[in-house]
């Protein structure tokens, strides 16, 4: 109960971490948040509902008006934003990656890899497209060229989610709560 | 820890954070009824008045200020419409867009936070079933205890770091041990917060 309780805490907190480091060079010269990168975390790490707890814990904290997506960004004012669709998506997304984490047998790592990009990129662009044609009135195709920006970005972090996910499965196994159960 | 509620008094601070939020939702929901520039402009105009009439010039220049993350999408859906010889069209979505952000930001900077988890805690009374008050608001105190904890944290594996390689980028490595770090936290929070009779 309690250790539920606080794991969800505690990786909301690391996503908001991971949004004030200054500009984590994470590839060279790629100046990328590592926020989206804590999404993949949440639910390659914590499992599918833990980690989508945690992400919604997350964003009720921005919605109550704390600085703590990446760029200090935060209020009420983003959820009408045109980035709103990424929003929606983030809790979306962890629950996904942690599905796909808790159903595979793959080693961690890889298993990883695969839920970073189902969740993070495939899950995650397609509310953030769809949140982009809506809002900027835009056709599904026109928001998914803005939203090609986001790419490379996000393929890098995958690889990332997956060694991270590995590391800590090596370092400590009993730790990986998806795959604890 | 920092919010982004202004340090300026304006009038707007001793509203009640629940009727704040409720204008709020009617002038969302009013906003995207409008299809027209002209209409848009007044309200932009009068929005701009409003921040003037309860704070100040130093208030309405700040809020200004936050409005500012959004350029990349004004100079891409401008360009765009421009393209398109489609000026109206471009400045209805783009003007809807500013006008809806900086009614929000308005409410977020003029209610403490406080008063928004007061609001938040009654919303969430119906569904105390599911999701205790109690609990909910623990875990949000538990999240702005620890965000400055961790990042405190990131800092120092990433000056050790540095110490051990000299002139390396430091750069991912960090983030293993800054997970697994967060995970020990959770679990001694735990014993601690059981030790003390449980979260409930």
């Amino acid at each position: 109960m309690e250790r539920s309780l606080t794991h969800i805490a505690l990786f909301a907190a690391l996503i908001a971490a991971l949004g004030l480091v200054p500009r984590l060079d994470l590839a060279a010269g790629v100046p990328i948040t590592a926020q989206s990168l804590g999404i993949m975390l949440c639910g390659t790490v914590l499992g599918a509902r833990k980690g989508a707890l945690a992400v919604l814990l997350f964003l009720l904290l921005v919605a109550l008006g704390l600085p703590l997506l990446a760029g200090g960004r935060g209020g009420l004012g983003v959820f009408v934003g045109p980035s709103v669709g990424y929003l929606v998506g983030f809790p979306i997304a962890a629950f996904v990656a942690g599905w796909v984490m808790e159903r595979t047998t793959l080693a961690p790592g890889w298993a990883a890899l695969g839920a970073a990009i189902i969740g993070g990129i495939g899950v995650l662009s397609l509310f953030g497209i769809l949140g982009l044609a809506l809002m900027l009135d835009k056709t599904l195709i026109e928001a998914a060229v803005i939203a090609l920006a986001y790419l490379p970005g996000d393929i890098v972090k995958a690889g990332l989610a997956g060694l991270i996910t590995q590391s800590i499965a090596t370092a400590r196994p009993a730790a990986l709560l998806s795959r604890a159960g | 820890m920092l919010t982004l509620t202004s340090p300026i008094d304006t009038r707007l601070h001793p509203v009640r954070a629940g009727v704040k939020l409720a204008a709020l939702a009617l002038v969302t929901l009013g906003l995207f009824q409008i299809a027209s520039p002209l209409p848009l402009i007044g309200v932009a105009l009068s929005l701009g008045v409003l921040h003037i009439a309860v704070g100040g010039l130093r208030f309405a220049a700040h809020a200004l200020r936050m409005l500012w993350p959004v350029w990349p999408f004004v100079v891409v859906v401008g360009l765009w419409h421009l393209w398109l010889g489609d000026l109206a069209g471009g400045s209805v979505i783009v003007l809807r867009m500013l006008c809806a952000i900086a009614a929000a930001n308005l409410v977020t900077m003029t209610t403490r936070l406080a008063d928004m988890i007061a609001v938040i805690e009654r919303l969430a009374r119906p569904f105390a079933f599911a999701l205790p008050p109690r609990r909910l608001a623990l875990a949000i105190a538990l999240v702005i205890r620890f965000i400055p904890v961790l990042a405190e944290r990131m800092g120092h594996l990433r000056d050790a770091y540095r110490a051990r390689s000299a002139g390396r980028q430091v750069g991912w490595r960090i983030l293993g041990p800054a997970a697994l770090a967060a995970l020990d936290d959770a679990d001694h929070v735990a014993q601690a917060l059981r030790a003390r009779g449980g979260a409930e």
